[in-house]
Parts: structure tokens; C-alpha cells; sequence
């Protein structure tokens, strides 16, 4: 295994398409995540690839489209503005099953709002922000290394389900350093696409398209996207536990919130509370039989986010009738300190 | 074993090369580190922190409200962190940009170095950072000289690698007035 490196969130990530065999990348800057076009921009053109300044975010998520429905793997990034231009297309490519890797390093919002970190457009990515019944594979890291493993995940599984897939990343995690293994810990899955478009030289024409006009057409197609995103639940949810055993009661949180979680839990052990802690890595799909079943043992839970409270409800929907939740959220940019979390386990925990 | 620190000042006075040579000496050692640097606004003059932690453990949270050290090489970092230094932390202070009565804690482990001086001694008014880091260095077990000296090749960039001899005697001499302080 090769030497482990100080990353950067945003490099690990931008490395780590690059390994996955991204080699098309479009977008437009913004701040907290242009260390990604800037990497590229150096180093895709060493393996071959191509890298765009798009003119706007509408046109980079049309380039990926358009590259992807030829069958190379392709990617851009972008944080809250941006992404929210590109839901259309995201929603489009969904339609078409255009497989594609959308990045936003999240920074708060609405509107411009600012560039401290957050985790603002969890429902945005989790639950559409696009138009139409299709849903987003959605992966969360929560440090270096997932940054760049769960980017090649993001590829693989995109590719495997003809699906976007997005990642989101609080700012924080984006701009922080570790130490990162930056190579691939299995070799990285290809898939063939026949489906893609690659000119029809020998065999006939076939088209990627989002529109259905035919009587009950684009019922059947909603069926059968539904059926897919069934059987990504099914075989591709990952989550961490940590001190769940005996824990008495279990903090839910992602990314950022979930690191600093981590910290709070020490500290109360030390004090002999049982606490413990729940991360969903993918959001969607969502650990939700997972979660139920913690729940049947462990009855308090806080759910901790940096935001009002988006990945509640998945929470509150997944467990026992009997769990009691509560909610501790910092929006705008707040970051909780592990003794703020600290006391707010504590308070739930009185409940 | 877990150590985590805040280092303040403003931009150009190379608290990142500082910052950064602690995180890959302490990695080459098998520990794990979060860099948490400031981020948007970088620019010379402007505010520069970082949030440095280094443990043998898993490391949940890259911040941290209640540091075991504290590096403050001017008088606003020092005020803003100086509250939330822990009880027998370590605060090492440039005492060339910030007078001893801004210094309000009596619980605190106080170490005062005329880093610009210091530096300017040795050749180079830059070199106000690596006697500040031989400070830290005095001051910490889980480092020594030697780990400084076999990764900064690696951290300092190539153009500037002609200054390495001078910034590795700076270490030096913080290290002796961390001994003597």
C-alpha cells in the first residue's frame, strides 16, 4: 500500500476521479471547491483527458451529459449557486439514464449566502431539487479518505445504475487536510455500456432521451426507475457505527457533524455515558433498516446537523414508533464544538 | 495520546509551512493528523489560523475550543484564542509584535520569543515561523528535531530549498529558548 500523503479534502477528491478514469471534467468556479477545477485543470490533461471552463453551470451539467451519453466517464462540481443551475440537467440525465458524477462542496445558503461550511442542500440532493419522480445516488464523506474513495464509489455506482450520482461535502471537509492513501483500495470497476452512443458504425441507431409521449409510456419508464432505485437500496447502502454496542443513546449525523460527534462521545465515555453514534455514508440510499434496527434496542436518539433539520425526517421515518428524537442543528455556516454536542447528547439523554 | 493546537497571526508569516511541517512529521510517525487551515479570504496581511490535532487514535473532530497549545504570533490571534487555551496549556507568543501585559492567564504554561529578532539574528526576518515551530518543538513529546529535519525537504518548496540549512538552524534555536524559558 502506498505512503500516505497530507490531502486536502478537494484534492483527494479531484485525484480521485482522475483513478476512477474520469476524463472529462466541466465547470464553473466557486468557492469552496475550485482546488477541484484547479487539480484538473493540471493534471487531466497528463492521462489524456480534457478539461472545459464551461461558460455557466447550466452548460457544465450539459457537457457532462453529453459526454457521459457517449460513454466516457465524466464529472463536474460546483457548490449551492451552481448546483441549483444545474438541476435541470441532473433531473434530465436521471430521465435519460445517463450515468454522471455531480459534486458540491456544500457552502450556505439561500441565495449566495456565504462560504463557511454547512450541510444546507442535503434535500436538494437527497430528495430531487430537479423536477420529476427521480432520485440522485447521494454519497457523504466525512474525511480525506472517503473523499477520494467515495469519489471512485460515486463513479462505479453511477455507471452500474445508470444513474447521476452526487457527492456532498460540507466545506470543511473540502478544505481541511489528512493524511490520505491516494490509491484505490480494489481495482476499480468498469462496466460496458452498450447503450451508449458511439455512432452506430455496424449496428443501428439507438437514442438517450427523457421524453415520453406514447400512452402510458412514461408511466412504465417511472415504474422501472422506481424498481431501480429499489434494488440500489437494496444492495448499496453503507453506514458506520461507532460505540453503538451498549450505547443508551444514539447521535445520527454525516459528514462534518458527525466527526466532531465522534469527539463529544469520547469525552462522555470517559464519564461513563453510553453513548454512541450512527453515519449514514450514502444518503440515498438511506441505512433505514439499519437505523430501524439500532432502534430497537437504543430508544433516545439526536440527530445533529449543520442545518435546520433535513436529514431528520429520513431518521425519524426509519426507526421504531417508540424512539424518541431529538434534533440539535447549527445552520449558516455554525459549526458545533464536541462539548456543545456534548451537552445536547446529555440534555437528550434527561429527556 | 492526543495534542491539539491552534496557530494565529496573518498571512505571510508562514504559520501554514509551520502548520504543514508539524502534520507530515507527525504522519511519517505513524500518528494521525487534521489540518484545519482558515479558508476564502488568504491573502498577505490578512488572518491566518490553523487547527492542528495530532492523536495515535481514530481523530473525530478537526476543531477545537479548548486547545492544548496555543501559537499566537500577533496580538489579535493572541486575544481571540488567549480565553479558550486549556488550564496548564502551553501559549507561545511572538513578543516582538505583542507586548508581555497583553498575556492575562496565570494558568497557563507561558513561553516568550522575540521571533522577528530572533529570526533576524539568524539572517532572514522569514525565519520568525521555524523559530516559533523549534519552540513548539521544546515544548512537545511527540516530535523532536530529527522529524523536522527528515521532511522538510518534502514541505518547502523546490525554489526555496537553497534556505533549508537557515530555517533548520531557526529550529534550533527555538528549541534553546524553549529549554531556557
Amino acid at each position: 500500500m502506498s505512503e500516505k500523503k497530507l490531502t486536502k479534502g478537494n484534492i483527494a477528491l479531484a485525484e480521485g476521479a482522475i483513478q476512477a478514469g474520469c476524463r472529462f471534467y466541466f465547470g464553473y468556479p466557486i468557492t469552496p471547491q475550485n482546488d477541484i477545477p484547479e487539480y484538473l485543470a493540471m493534471n487531466l490533461p497528463k492521462v489524456g483527458g480534457t478539461f472545459v471552463p464551461a461558460e455557466s453551470e447550466i452548460a457544465s451539467i450539459n457537457m457532462v451529459m453529453g459526454a457521459s451519453a457517449s460513454g466516457v466517464r465524466a464529472m463536474t462540481s460546483s457548490s449551492g449557486p451552481g448546483i441549483s443551475l444545474m438541476q435541470e440537467g441532473i433531473s434530465y440525465m436521471a430521465g435519460s439514464e445517463i450515468p454522471g458524477v455531480i459534486v458540491n462542496i456544500m457552502r450556505c445558503g439561500p441565495g449566495l449566502g456565504g462560504i463557511d461550511p454547512t450541510q444546507g442542500d442535503y434535500s436538494q440532493a437527497v430528495h430531487g431539487g430537479g423536477h420529476g419522480d427521480y432520485r440522485n445516488i447521494v454519497l457523504a464523506p466525512a474525511s480525506v479518505q472517503e473523499m477520494f474513495d467515495l469519489t471512485i464509489k460515486a463513479f462505479e455506482l453511477s455507471d452500474k445504475y445508470r444513474n447521476p450520482s452526487m457527492i456532498i461535502a460540507d466545506a470543511m471537509i473540502g478544505q481541511f487536510q489528512e493524511a490520505c492513501r491516494l490509491e484505490p483500495d480494489h481495482t476499480v470497476e468498469v462496466f460496458e455500456k452498450p447503450w451508449s452512443l458511439t455512432g452506430a458504425q455496424g449496428r443501428s441507431p439507438q437514442i438517450l432521451k427523457s421524453l415520453f409521449l406514447g400512452p402510458g409510456e412514461q408511466e412504465t419508464h417511472n415504474r422501472d426507475l422506481q424498481k431501480k432505485y429499489r434494488e440500489i437500496e437494496e444492495k448499496e447502502t453503507i453506514a458506520e457505527s461507532f460505540m453503538l454496542d451498549d450505547a443508551e443513546i444514539m447521535v445520527v449525523a454525516f459528514g462534518t457533524p458527525s466527526r466532531i460527534s465522534k469527539t463529544a462521545i469520547r469525552y462522555l465515555r470517559e464519564d461513563g455515558v453510553k453513548a454512541g453514534l450512527f453515519r449514514p455514508v450514502t444518503l440515498f440510499p438511506f441505512p433505514q433498516s439499519e437505523l430501524h434496527d439500532y432502534s430497537d434496542k437504543i430508544k433516545k436518539i439526536l440527530v445533529v446537523e449543520m442545518n435546520t433539520g433535513q436529514m431528520l425526517n429520513d431518521v425519524k421515518v426509519s426507526l421504531c414508533k417508540d424512539a424518541e428524537v431529538s434534533f440539535y442543528g447549527r445552520p449558516g455556516g455554525g459549526i458545533p464544538y464536541p462539548n456543545e454536542i456534548a451537552e445536547e447528547i446529555l440534555k437528550a439523554l434527561k429527556k | 495520546m492526543y495534542y491539539d493546537m491552534i496557530m494565529t497571526g496573518f498571512g505571510g508569516q508562514g504559520i501554514q509551512m509551520i502548520s504543514q511541517l508539524v502534520a507530515v512529521a507527525s504522519i511519517r510517525k505513524g500518528l494521525n493528523i487534521t489540518y484545519l487551515p482558515s479558508y476564502g479570504v488568504e491573502k498577505r496581511g490578512g488572518r491566518t489560523n490553523v487547527t492542528v490535532v495530532v492523536s495515535d487514535e481514530d481523530i473525530g473532530s478537526p476543531i477545537t475550543n479548548m486547545p492544548c497549545a496555543l501559537i499566537a504570533m500577533d496580538r489579535i490571534g493572541l486575544d481571540f484564542y488567549q480565553p479558550v487555551l486549556k488550564s496548564a496549556g502551553v501559549l507561545i507568543y511572538n513578543s516582538n509584535l505583542i507586548p508581555p501585559d497583553a498575556i492575562e492567564r496565570n494558568d497557563i504554561d507561558i513561553v516568550k520569543v522575540n521571533c522577528n529578532d530572533e529570526a533576524v539574528a539568524i539572517g532572514n526576518a522569514k525565519l520568525a515561523n521555524m523559530v516559533t515551530l523549534g519552540t513548539l518543538i521544546g515544548r512537545i513529546d511527540f516530535l523532536k528535531y530529527e522529524d523536522i529535519e527528515n521532511i522538510i525537504e518534502e514541505v518547502i518548496p523546490e525554489h526555496h530549498r537553497k534556505t533549508i540549512p537557515d530555517n533548520l538552524k531557526a529550529v534550533k534555536r527555538g528549541m534553546e529558548i524553549s529549554k531556557n524559558n
